[in-house]
């Protein structure tokens, strides 16, 4: 490993009364924000950061202002660790033992490894793997996608870590998964409730917490379903309420049985505009009993009824709480029932976003202000901004979580498993690409089973990868270059979630050593496969930028030129109103049938009901108890349920090892006073996080904010095990379970059960 | 009353999410170890479980704290060198590095920790309010970093006539003698009912 310093990467001197260059950029990162990065540069090195602090700061347009991860950027940009040269493998695939090569090398290497893959096995063979270090319009993961796609292409992946199973089960309703209104809306709810949504960390949007701090001065109360009590509860909750995670639909299921026992529901509504609600409103040739109504009073198939006393066993929220919650909601209208993505990161995590829409539907807050229709909550305001052209001629893709199975047996997986686009794939995945991501084994389920599997060359025979650092996933390359920083290149960006604005990252600073850029790297590789011509086009990266920006004024004339673009580096569209979603559907059904087959709000989903899988599937949402939820007996091995929330200091892994992050915010695992104290565990203690599939060391933060039998250990936290095997960083996926979702094919992450124990009894346990 | 430049704090919104932290001590080039904003948090509380059902009654808060400039400032009273000093014009309290001596007696007899010792120079060093980007017309750092808009600042009396005189929630050391130039607006829990 090549250790030697960046220049001045400590020599943080005073530069008070020297000249400075203020660049306008952003940061490119996969980030719940996006906001408005100005760069202090000088003498070619970043001196200060700072946010968007010149632009009004308005009630209609607040500012776009940076959180502390773009704020803390130079500790991460001058890291003494960055890659600075291509390296090739020595040691054996995943021990992290490299040696410096030439460009020339490590790209000659890649081609004629993808050459004899694309030869021996097809296209099916390669695969670009899940990747969101670099969310730029020109990213590397985009540059790779055309070339492949060029060569004669690859094995795409469809859905995200993030949301695969809200984005899944949404449309099963409402036909999109663009459920969500415009923030700014907020102020019109009487009531909001966060169901494992706390922006305050996740963001989930620029401004997001800051549009419901002024919800709430408008007065909206807001209460917070979480098993901790979240950054977002503390600043602005009224109430929390702590759940077990896993039993969001439990929970959902007996607020409807008390609307509908109360006689609360909407009835004008559901009989309106919804599908399946109850018996009289069924699709033709389903057998009676299986309307979501029958369901939730237990006339149907299971005849459980689903009260509070039956919800209060799995959620453990006692059955008082649930009935003045469900009243609150259906009695204040209107009121926004906001799901994040933390509910369906687990084992039936289709559910929860079915039955949250479920409750939008039966209160009536669906397409009206103040209300939210819940379910995935994307933005239902759409701009479009231009893309690099990709053509994949390739038209076979699996779940993004599905790749290890693609691995060992991809000849055996069809559309049971997901596939999409083939009956059948033809090829297990022999070449993977890995470019700005940790999904490879850090963020992705079961670090030690996956180690094994990535370990076997026979298995996937050739993996590049591309970063800044030697991450948990980097140790797994054959080949691992060197990419450009955000400070050190030009790109477009967006923000993933909700915003109308997009962002003209402006270069501030050379790039170091040998890193290089997507574009740059990928065009030489273009040139190994005789590709050059069809690749570039004859463009520049600068070139390709003016078409992206070309390419949005043909459908936005008032889009400025690229010169304004590139120099304002922010263009916000302009709206007279906050969207709302379904606004049109509801107050014209006629000529605005939801995009759903019934062209109705779909309780009941027939695609669902004809896939014949009612336990894992059922047709209408439904509680599932979840394998190593609450109710599962392995519980009286491995007591505790574990998650993975996420914490303010980094995005997903990025920025682990940034120092600044971790005096911020230090990488410890929450355990609730009840439980530490059951154990014996001190605060500040280091222990032991175990179950069969792995151990994890790490100091507890004996805290209130988490509910008891539940500990949590904050993702994104790079995985090193030492010699034996045992994880000495925290990062939760040691102990996840790699278990697709039945509808989703997608991760259940917050899905596990285990014990933690102080270390000396682990000693003599030993 | 002479001119006091004070910090507003509306302390019951703040979400703890230390971009002051951060903004502060990437202005100021700060090493780790050393912030001169700093983010206190609080925490308290219990749970009760009654079979499979579990009542809490958790509190939680943040206090965002720097150097507060205070009316009667003890640092400077116990600063042997008379490095500390308050500035007429505005009220900060400022260290002459030239003749400070890196006692840390002003660190001591400080409730807030603000002063911090700076290793590289054997010097004390602490908040200045950014008076540089003060004097440019903008606000301090920390300021135009809170992206949840929960940090101000203005002249105190201004301030006090706005949003009021508290300036100490529970957690705080009893700050009554020293008049720190700052006004809070206090999280729900950090008050007694």
């Amino acid at each position: 490993m090549c250790k030697n310093v960046i220049k001045g990467a400590r020599d943080m001197t005073d530069t008070t009364f020297q000249e400075e260059t203020i660049i306008r950029t952003s940061g490119s990162h996969n980030c719940g924000g996006r906001c408005i990065v100005k760069a202090h540069v000088k003498d070619g090195r970043i001196v200060r950061i700072t946010s968007d602090d010149e632009r009004p700061d308005t009630d209609k347009r607040p500012q776009l202002r940076g959180c502390l991860r773009c704020r803390a950027y130079r500790s991460y940009l001058y890291h003494e660790d960055r890659l600075k040269y291509p390296m090739k493998r020595i040691g054996k695939r995943g021990e992290g033992l490299f040696e410096r090569i030439s460009w020339e090398e490590a790209l000659d290497t890649i081609a004629d490894h993808t050459k004899r893959i694309m030869a021996e096995y097809g296209p099916e063979a390669i695969y670009l793997s899940y990747a969101t270090g670099n969310a730029g319009k020109t990213s590397e993961q985009v540059w790779m996608r055309r070339l492949l796609a060029l060569y004669g292409g690859y094995l795409d992946y469809y859905g995200t870590y993030s949301s695969a199973c809200t984005n899944a089960a949404t449309p099963y309703t409402y036909g999109t998964v663009n459920s969500g209104s415009s923030r700014e809306d907020w102020v019109n709810s009487k009531l909001i409730i966060l169901m494992g949504f706390n922006p305050a960390a996740t963001i989930h949007g620029t401004n997001t917490a800051y549009y419901l701090k002024k919800a709430k001065e408008a007065g909206a109360k807001i209460i917070c379903i979480d098993p901790l009590y979240s950054d977002t509860a503390v600043a602005l909750a009224d109430q929390w309420i702590p759940i077990r995670p896993t039993t969001d639909s439990a929970l959902l299921d007996a607020m409807a049985y008390v609307i509908i026992t109360e006689n609360l529901q909407d009835q004008v509504f559901l009989d309106t505009y919804c599908l399946g609600f109850d018996e009289d409103h069924m699709p033709e040739g389903i057998p009676a009993g299986n309307s979501y109504k029958s369901y939730i009073l237990g006339t149907g198939t299971d005849q459980v009824p689903k009260t509070p006393a039956w919800a209060e066993r799995s959620t453990g929220i006692p059955r008082e709480i649930i009935i003045q919650l469900a009243r609150e909601y259906a009695l204040n209208k209107p009121g926004a029932l906001i799901q994040g993505f933390g509910p369906q990161r687990h084992a039936y995590g289709e559910q929860p976003p079915r039955s949250g829409a479920a409750l939008a539907a039966m209160t009536g807050n669906i397409g009206i202000k103040g209300g939210w229709a819940s379910g995935c909550g994307s933005p239902c305001r759409k701009q479009y901004v231009g893309s690099i052209p990709i053509n994949n001629p390739c038209k076979a893709a699996i779940s993004m979580y599905m790749w290890p199975l693609a691995i060992q047996k991809g000849t055996e997986l069809g559309k049971r498993e997901g596939v999409r686009g083939v009956d059948k794939l033809s090829a297990n995945i022999k070449l993977i690409f890995n470019l700005a991501g940790n999904c490879l084994i850090n963020q992705h389920s079961d670090t030690n089973g996956t180690a094994e599997l990535l370990g076997d060359e026979n298995l996937a025979q050739f993996i590049v990868v591309s970063d800044h650092f030697l991450t948990s996933s980097a140790k797994f390359a054959d080949i691992l270059l060197p990419g450009d920083n955000f400070m050190e290149r030009e790109d477009i960006v967006l923000p993933w979630s909700a915003g109308d604005y997009v962002l003209f990252m402006n270069k501030a600073v050379d790039t170091v050593y040998e890193c290089r850029n997507g574009y740059d790297w990928i065009r030489d590789l273009a040139e190994r496969l005789e590709l050059t011509a069809e690749f570039t086009q004859g463009k520049t990266l600068e070139d390709w930028l003016r078409f992206i920006v070309d390419e949005t004024r043909k459908e936005n004339p008032g889009f400025p030129s690229y010169e304004e673009f590139k120099e304002k580096g922010v263009y916000d569209w302009e709206y007279e109103e906050p969207a709302i979603a379904f606004k049109e559907q509801i107050e014209d059904p006629r000529h605005h049938p939801f995009p759903t087959p019934s062209g109705k709000i779909e309780f009941f989903s027939s695609r669902l009901w004809e896939l014949d899988k009612p336990a894992e599937v059922p047709a209408i949402p439904k509680y599932i108890p979840a394998w190593e939820g609450p109710e599962d007996p392995l519980r009286g091995t491995y007591p505790l349920q574990c998650i993975g929330h996420h914490t303010k200091r980094r995005v997903h892994s990025m920025f682990d090892n940034n120092d600044w992050m971790e005096e911020a915010e230090a990488q410890v695992f929450w355990i609730s006073i009840y439980d530490a104290k059951k154990r014996g565990i001190k605060n500040g203690e280091r222990v032991c996080i175990y179950n069969t599939r792995g151990k994890v060391i790490l100091t507890a933060k004996v805290t209130p904010r988490i509910m008891p039998g539940v500990i949590s250990i904050p993702q994104g936290g790079w995985w090193s095990p030492d010699k034996e095997g045992t994880d000495q960083r925290g990062c939760i996926n040691t102990l996840t379970k790699y278990q697709p979702t039945p509808l989703a094919f997608a991760n259940p992450q917050h899905t596990n059960l285990v014990e933690v124990a102080k270390l000396d009894q682990m000693e003599a346990e030993k | 009353m002479s001119k006091q430049i004070a910090f507003y704090v509306e302390q019951k919104h703040c979400m703890g999410c230390s971009a002051c932290q951060i903004a502060c001590k990437d202005k100021h080039n700060l090493p780790l170890g050393q912030n001169f904003r700093q983010i206190h948090a609080y925490e308290g509380g219990d749970f009760t479980i009654s079979g499979n059902v579990v009542y809490q009654n958790t509190y939680a808060y943040w206090i965002p704290v720097s150097c507060n400039h205070c009316v009667d400032a003890p640092c400077i009273a116990v600063c042997p060198s008379k490095a500390i000093f308050k500035r007429q014009e505005d009220g900060l309290v400022l260290i002459n590095e030239k003749s400070c001596i890196g006692c840390r007696r002003c660190f001591a007899v400080c409730p807030y920790q603000a002063p911090q010792f700076d290793a590289a120079n054997g010097k004390m060093k602490k908040c200045d309010f950014c008076q540089d980007l003060l004097q440019q017309g903008t606000a301090p750092a920390c300021v135009s970093a809170c992206p949840m808009r929960v940090l101000g600042y203005g002249e105190l009396s201004e301030l006090q006539k706005k949003y009021g005189d508290t300036s100490w929630v529970k957690g705080l050391p009893n700050t009554a003698k020293i008049k720190p130039a700052w006004v809070l607006v206090p999280h729900r829990d950090a008050v007694d009912v």
